[in-house]
């Protein structure tokens, strides 16, 4: 008993923030790893289609040493969604308590596509040599599949906190007649659910393209190269137009569902029709300043009118407004200019590829894809700051106060602190490993690299052996 | 048997099978730990290890979320008090997980020094998560959380017999990953190396014996409730416990070469189960009770469906897993 107060005194001190940025780093964190193993297995499996199909030893290559950097990233990936789980009952044990049951089917069925997905994956990537030819591909496809179905059952989770349906409140507070499907196939999922797997596709596309754009403008252009290049742009560059699709009509449903929401990123102080959209600037309780102002087009864009009317921050009753509105106006406003700016590139890419059959010649394109893999990353974590930040207080959409789920556990900064530091160690380290795999392959392959570049991390790791 | 119980017998079933392949997981590190002393023989015995677990160590893993899901899906009344009380050891336990895993997949892809330390790494993590997983099993069985979640975060679980259960869960598992990888060294062609996991299967076999005998005791002065049940209804698959623990203690001695890994495995089922009988109809003993945990009747179906459709897509796949590192073909 003493020693439970002795650890007890200096502790207790904020817990909600404390929580929050628990989540949203260590979320935040394995966000990336889960797309790239939503998306890298599809991007193998292409490069090895192509390598068995069209007998290409180049496209096989990728494939395999791509699945080499997947066995250390999908580990990565796996452990830090474990912590996940952990943090849904260590950080909101209340949440957990009162809603567990309507929300958990999604992570059930969840279950069994992670199961898939490490069975498949193990027999994948350590297959290469003993499982012969298409049957070794043949093994890549349940992970694929996986990917898709775990992507839709987390997601749909996290849409039932935004739209929560599939049960009826009794007038005492209790929950009844719950009903697993209906919470799953909730509202938002409609949306939220196709936004995420597109952006695990880009993520992941975008990203690995990325390093073969990096190689290329420091004179790795050789076909492998080139290769790498395009298998993963391509699935990028298609999946971009289709995700901004999908967000406009997000956007649309945030509006309906979610007017708090929609108000706090697009900084809609009085309810009205004529909106006018901003981009970029500061949210004050007068609206946006120094940003540009395009008339009506917030309400055309919600409604297709001027005259759709938008609900504003008045309408919200002040404890139910959504904190930190400009960040969630930025936030916004940066997803979505990310978003264009990677629709131009792919765009570019796209008529390149139709009339030359080549990807742009141009040194500017080629800086365009070099950092088009971080800015797909930036897009996605602020499109997960607009969700997150944007429905506070609410952890369940009108239900669930944030802080009546938190923990009353003390001691949540170490945490926060030891999560940052271990997960910023586990990156570097990561980034390494994939780095040196990449390195040692190009030894056994013999491969020329090309005029080399100065590449000190290597270096390093390598004098160490 | 009631709804309730059915998914309760799922949730054990997913324990079981976490104990079994996760155990064993866990053993392979603690004796990549212990082998750093053991020179040639010892590398050996790593390089062994690290072929074993290679293909099925996230797999292995899987079990954990199955369990904590189903948990929260199906029993949340007993999952947020678990979460709320325990949150040091299950805190403990997550970043040992995190360590150990990445250590694990790190050791892969570098060399020399980095893997060495890689490799350490993996194998403190692997004494540190089942230890702090079994002070969590520990302070449940004793009681020491409360319904309304609001128990001691410290002296919960350090007290004698939660620590005494972590230490168990550390030694069985070496135990039982030794007669694994015993069967595993044979059927690669290293007789040495054979005997040299036959001996640490003994070793850990005579330790974990040790501690069940303490824990006897440490159940009768610090979970009554739990002691009961298992000398009473629990007793026979106690009793079938010891049986098949004693068979592979003398299997091992008399260095018999095949069948011991389903009696070893056997041994550590039926205490598991034996403890599920002993403690029912609690699911946090003496406090909770599993239909008072339980969510609605419509997730239980869910969750019922759900674990049937795992059994026929996951079962299966897993099976194939298992054959074919068995056989050889998956390979780093």
């Amino acid at each position: 008993m003493i020693v439970d107060v002795a650890f007890a005194l200096p502790l207790a001190a904020d817990n909600l923030l404390a929580a929050r940025e628990t989540m949203a780093f260590t979320l935040g964190f394995h966000i990336v790893l889960a797309c790239i193993g939503v998306a890298l297995p599809a991007l193998m499996l292409i490069a090895e289609y192509r390598g068995r199909k069209y007998d290409d030893a180049d496209a096989l290559n990728l494939a395999r040493r791509w699945s080499k950097a997947a066995a250390v990233l999908f580990a990565v990936g796996a452990v830090t969604g474990t912590v996940l789980s952990f943090e849904m009952g260590l950080l909101w044990p209340k949440f957990m308590e009162q809603w567990g049951d309507v929300f958990g089917t999604g992570f059930a069925i969840e279950g069994i596509f992670f199961f898939t997905e490490a069975i498949f994956i193990a027999i994948y990537i350590y297959g290469w040599n003993r499982l012969e030819g298409w049957k070794h591909f043949w093994t890549g496809v349940p992970i694929v599949i996986a990917g898709i179905g775990g992507a839709f059952s987390v997601v749909a989770v996290n849409s039932w906190m935004n739209q929560p349906e599939g049960f009826t409140l009794a007038a005492d507070g209790s929950v009844t007649n719950v009903a697993p499907i209906d919470a799953l196939l909730n509202n938002a999922t409609a949306y939220e659910f196709p936004h995420m797997l597109l952006a695990a596709y880009m993520v992941t596309g975008f990203g690995l393209a990325s390093i073969y754009a990096v190689g290329w403008l420091k004179g790795r252009r050789d076909r492998r190269h080139r290769l790498g290049f395009i298998i993963p742009f391509a699935v990028a560059a298609i999946a971009t137009p289709v995700q901004l699709y999908v967000g406009d009509v997000a956007a649309r449903g945030v509006a309906d569902h979610q007017p708090a929401k929609f108000a706090g990123f697009e900084c809609v102080q009085e309810t009205g029709p004529n909106q006018t959209e901003w981009i970029g600037g500061i949210c004050t309780d007068d609206g946006v300043e120094y940003g540009i102002g395009i008339p009506g087009l917030n309400s055309i864009l919600v409604g297709f009118s001027t005259d759709t009317v938008v609900t504003g921050l008045n309408d919200i009753a002040p404890d139910e407004r959504p904190p930190a509105n400009t960040m969630l106006h930025l936030a916004f406003d940066g997803m979505v200019g990310i978003g264009s700016a990677l629709l131009l590139l792919a765009g570019w890419f796209g008529w390149s590829m139709w009339r030359r059959r080549e990807p742009p010649a141009s040194v500017w394109f080629w800086r365009g894809a070099a950092v088009a893999g971080v800015g797909s990353v930036l897009a996605m974590w602020m499109g997960w700051i607009v969700t997150e930040v944007g429905r506070q207080p609410w952890i369940v959409q009108g239900l669930m106060r944030t802080e009546d789920a938190v923990t009353d556990a003390e001691g949540l900064w170490f945490v926060f602190g030891g999560a940052v530091l271990l997960y910023t160690a586990l990156g570097v380290i990561a980034y390494k490993a994939v780095r040196v795999l990449s390195a040692r392959d190009d030894e056994l392959a013999g491969i020329p690299y090309g005029p080399p570049g100065p590449e000190p991390e290597i270096e390093s790791v390598e004098a160490e052996r | 048997m009631s709804k309730p119980d059915v998914v309760a017998g799922i949730l054990w079933l997913g324990a079981t099978l976490y104990a079994v392949f996760g155990g064993a997981d866990f053993g392979a590190g603690v004796l990549s730990l212990i082998s750093e002393r053991d020179g040639e023989l010892g590398s050996r015995a790593r390089a062994r290890i690290n072929r074993s677990l290679t293909p099925v160590w996230e797999a292995n893993h899987v079990w954990l979320i199955f369990c904590l899901v189903v948990l929260w899906t199906a029993f949340p009344r007993a999952f947020g008090p678990l979460m709320e009380t325990l949150y040091v050891p299950l805190t403990a336990a997550a970043i040992g997980i995190v360590l150990r895993g990445s250590a694990f997949a790190f050791g892969h892809a570098f060399s020399g020094r980095t893997k060495r330390r890689s490799e350490q790494v993996f194998g403190l993590a692997s004494v540190i998560t089942p230890f702090f997983m079994g002070c969590v099993v520990g302070a449940v069985a004793a009681g020491a959380v409360p319904a309304d979640g609001a128990g001691e975060p410290f002296s919960s679980w350090l007290a004698p017999l939660p620590i005494l259960v972590g230490i168990l869960f550390v030694t069985s598992s070496t135990y039982l990953a030794a007669v694994l990888l015993r069967d595993d060294a044979r059927r690669g062609g290293d007789p040495e190396l054979f005997r040299y996991f036959t001996r640490r299967a003994i070793g850990g076999a005579a330790v974990a014996g040790a501690l069940s005998v303490a824990g006897v005791f440490a159940l009768r002065s610090d979970a009554r409730f739990l002691f009961d049940g298992l000398t009473g209804p629990g007793l026979p698959l106690m009793i079938a416990s010891l049986l098949m623990g004693t068979l592979v203690l003398v299997g091992l001695v008399k260095g018999v070469e095949r069948g011991l890994r389903p009696l070893a495995a056997g041994a550590l089922v039926a205490v598991i189960w034996g403890w599920g009988v002993a403690q029912h109809p609690y699911l946090l003993p003496e406090n909770v009770t599993i239909d008072a945990a339980a969510g609605a009747p419509q997730t239980l179906t869910a969750v019922i469906i759900v674990f049937i459709f795992a059994l026929l897509i996951v079962g299966p796949a897993l099976i194939f897993l298992y054959r074919l590192s068995q056989m050889q073909v998956l390979e780093d």
